[in-house]
């Protein structure tokens, strides 16, 4: 699929990533778009997380990852030597698998990648946890016990914290990593709605294994298998009328 | 259907039944063991502080009757037999004999502090009210009776000798308190300007430009000082003068009458004629003295302040020092250096250097701190002082480094381990974030560890406080002049010398020359440093316990 330049958000080219010797990632291209939401789907262990932590450099982490081709967000090949990894992350956020808030407030929490940018401002501070806690459609539900242990919520409730901490550093694409999959089906209906409201703002990709996940909430989805892409197209029509023998197997459950 | 009886045992301990009991009975065990210990120690040490009755009574030797008087310690039975070959005689149908350890005090004139009696050879033992014990800077304590009072040589009378002489006294302490006060705020100071000054005048001889100036300069100074110091020195004298002018007269066991100086007596009781009350609040007070006096007597009379004052002090430096090296060192290990073979060797090495034995940290520390660093430090700042060491001989400071040195194995290894417990998540979430790795230590790792750090410099304080061997190479003495910390600029001197309740346990138990005497001693000052020990270690516990409280670990939902 091809998008107007202007409409691009991530512009990944041949794109090779090898782990311990081993191809993890092979030769994908791939435009994802602006202010929409994207999903990767794919059996376990088909690189798709891979691919994902590839946009804010997680795999940076690991050694003996070695990556290969581009990937243009404004610009800029992020993985060219004049790149700030911090500045990047801060640009894309991501929230991952399990809820991993800090064991400190739920304010201190939210205000955490501020307080790294440098802001002081008390009232600044007030003003966008506030802001970030109902974007995450959690201050209702937090906003009198503020300063407390952001250990004592609820699964779910951490997670859209990580969300609202995510979403405080205001970053252009926000990276979702199955960020459902450890939660109840409640919960997991209320980070779909959060997923809605944010990509008024946001370019989102999310990671998931549930394919009605994928189909409720994504305008477009990305298949993958054995680290590659085997198909991407707009949600409706690669759930109605796949192009590849692959994907029509692997979302009518004839996988494996 | 009857099992055999191996198939019966093996079922039991297939449940795993004995094994409980097994380990349920080696942790009370243990337990008993420490109670057991703490106890001992307790009732050793604790007994020493109560006022005993002081017993009077005739010995009986032949035909001859001399009288005694004195505490009882100890009551035991010996065989006849030890004591016909010990030289004394007695009868063929004897064969057991109780005999008693008599503290006879007096060291003066009898020479010796205790003594052994057998029991038959006593009689008419009575515990009459007007004995007096007698608390005496020097020579230990003198039991007898008061026959008087003398001022300048004069005798006083009076209906109430007790009370006049205890009215007398406090003002003797009185004078005493002065004494002290001139001596520590006004002639300590010129002595310690004056001793600048010498140094001064001999490192100025190096540049002789001014010299001729300055000198004169110097020794305008040094009249003055000296001038002001005879003054308060004659002050002094006249004070000591007073103090001197009061004595008393006491009759002693055998008659004879011995005339005490008030300003040798630290204090007087009637033991026997107190109360219950009155010996409790003897006992709380005698104890307040033991842990807030000097020593005197070396070491076995007197209070243990200055080696409790060491023991923290030296405690307290060594954590400063040992704690931020300790945490850098185990961050840099696991979080920076790149983990092959180089690091495996120093963490074996780091893990070595726990199981060496504590002594050899204590010639390290004299080689290497006190003459390598120590000298170095006198050679280049310190010239002028020369011969005379500053920082070139044993220290509070070279005992602290040495201390710390010996503990950094422990806060290394705890750091690490904390360290390698942080979920990779929580690290993860803060990268994510756009903190940088330092960011992401600084702002929520290192806060998470904390509780294991301190869980380290618990262990560290523990084996620093209990450490004596290296100590007595690095800086530890039997009796130091001087806190190293006082309000002399500039406050903390940690060139000076320092005492240790744990060297003050082995100086009084086996230096000393009054075994007897020492025992209670050692005990009272064991159960001090268990106790100093304890302290410390409760006050980490308890900072660890809110940290963790603070930074809990993070369990999935």
């Amino acid at each position: 699929m091809n998008f107007n330049k202007e409409d691009v958000a991530i512009s990944i080219t041949d794109l090779n990533l090898k782990y311990e010797g081993k191809m993890a990632l092979q030769n994908i291209s791939l435009q994802i778009p602006k202010n929409k939401v994207t999903a990767f789907i794919g059996p376990s262990g088909c690189g798709k997380s891979t691919l994902l932590r590839c946009f804010n450099r997680m795999n940076d982490l690991i050694s003996y990852c070695n990556v290969q081709g581009k990937i243009i967000i404004d610009d800029q090949d992020i993985y060219s030597k004049s790149v700030n990894v911090a500045d990047l992350r801060r640009k894309v956020g991501m929230v991952f698998q399990q809820p991993n808030p800090f064991p400190k407030s739920i304010y201190e929490n939210v205000a955490y990648g501020l307080r790294l940018q440098g802001l002081k401002n008390r009232l600044l501070l007030d003003e966008v946890v506030e802001k970030s806690l109902r974007n995450a459609a959690l201050w209702d539900e937090v906003k009198d016990r503020l300063h407390e242990n952001a250990l004592g919520l609820s699964g779910g409730q951490q997670q859209r914290l990580v969300i609202a901490r995510a979403i405080a550093i205001e970053p252009e694409i926000l990276l979702l990593d199955e960020p459902a999959s450890a939660l109840d089906p409640t919960a997991t209906l209320k980070i779909e709605e959060l997923i809605y409201e944010l990509k008024q703002s946001y370019t989102i990709i999310i990671v998931t294994h549930n394919m009605q996940q994928a189909g409720r909430v994504s305008d477009y989805t990305a298949f993958m298998n054995m680290g590659t892409m085997v198909e991407f197209s707009n949600t409706r029509s690669l759930f109605t009328n796949p192009r590849e023998k692959q994907t029509e197997d692997y979302i009518t459950g004839r996988y494996g | 259907m009857i099992k055999n009886p191996i198939t019966q045992l093996k079922d039991c301990f297939g449940t795993g039944e004995p094994w409980v009991w097994l380990s349920a009975a080696a942790v009370s065990l243990s337990l008993m063991m420490v109670f057991g210990l703490l106890s001992l120690i307790a009732y050793n040490g604790l007994g020493y502080f109560w006022p005993a009755d002081l017993m009077e009574a005739e010995l009986l030797n032949g035909d001859k009757k001399t009288v005694i008087m004195g505490e009882i310690r100890e009551t035991e039975t010996v065989p006849a037999q030890q004591l016909r070959e010990a030289g004394i005689q007695l009868t063929k149908e004897e064969q057991w004999l109780k005999r008693i350890l008599l503290k006879q005090g007096n060291r003066d004139i009898y020479g010796l502090d205790f003594r052994w009696i057998l029991e038959k050879n006593i009689a008419n033992k009575h515990y009459p009210k007007d004995l007096l014990v007698i608390e005496r800077k020097e020579w230990g304590k003198l039991y007898g009776r008061l026959t008087g009072i003398k001022e300048n040589g004069q005798f006083i009378k009076t209906e109430t000798l007790y009370q006049e002489m205890q009215s007398r006294l406090k003002q003797v302490h009185q004078l005493q308190k002065k004494v002290n006060e001139l001596l520590k705020q006004q002639l300590g100071p010129i002595n310690t300007r004056l001793e600048t000054l010498r140094l001064y005048e001999k490192k100025i001889q190096f540049d002789t430009s001014k010299l001729s100036e300055t000198l004169s300069n110097i020794e305008e100074q040094r009249q003055l000082l000296n001038q002001k110091f005879s003054q308060y020195q004659a002050e002094v004298q006249q004070l000591y003068k007073i103090m001197a002018s009061d004595s008393i007269l006491i009759q002693i066991a055998s008659g004879q009458i011995i005339e005490v100086s008030m300003e040798n007596i630290v204090q007087v009781i009637k033991p026997n004629s107190m109360n219950i009350l009155e010996k409790l609040g003897h006992y709380i007070h005698q104890i307040w003295l033991f842990i807030s006096d000097d020593p005197r007597e070396a070491n076995t009379e007197g209070g243990i302040f200055p080696a409790i004052f060491g023991t923290v002090l030296m405690v307290i430096i060594m954590s400063i020092l040992v704690m931020p090296l300790g945490v850098i060192t185990a961050v840099y290990l696991h979080e920076y250096a790149s983990q092959g073979i180089m690091v495996r060797i120093i963490r074996i090495a780091v893990n070595n250097l726990a199981g060496v034995p504590s002594i050899v940290y204590g010639i390290f520390g004299l080689g290497f701190f006190v003459y390598f660093i120590g000298g170095s430090i006198d050679d280049l700042f310190y010239p002028e002082a020369s011969p005379a060491p500053v920082y070139g001989t044993p220290g509070l400071l070279w005992a602290s480094m040495t201390l710390a040195l010996l503990t950094l194995p422990v806060v290394i290894v705890t750091t690490e381990e904390g360290l390698s417990r942080i979920p990779g998540a929580i690290r993860e979430g803060s990268l994510a974030l756009g903190a940088t790795k330092i960011e992401t230590l600084w702002h929520t790792v290192l806060p998470m560890v904390s509780p294991a750090m301190m869980t380290g410099l618990i262990l560290a304080v523990a084996r620093a406080a209990g450490e004596v061997a290296p100590l007595m190479l690095v800086g530890v003495v039997k009796l130091a002049p001087a806190l190293a910390l006082d309000g002399d600029y500039p406050y903390l001197h940690l060139e000076r010398k320092f005492m240790h309740l744990g060297f003050h346990i082995y100086d009084v138990g086996f230096q000393s020359p009054n075994v007897e005497a020492a025992r209670p001693l050692v005990y009272a000052t064991a159960l001090l440093l268990v106790f100093v020990i304890i302290v410390l270690n409760l006050t980490a516990i308890i900072i660890r316990n809110r940290m963790r409280e603070k930074y809990k670990e993070l369990e999935p939902h």
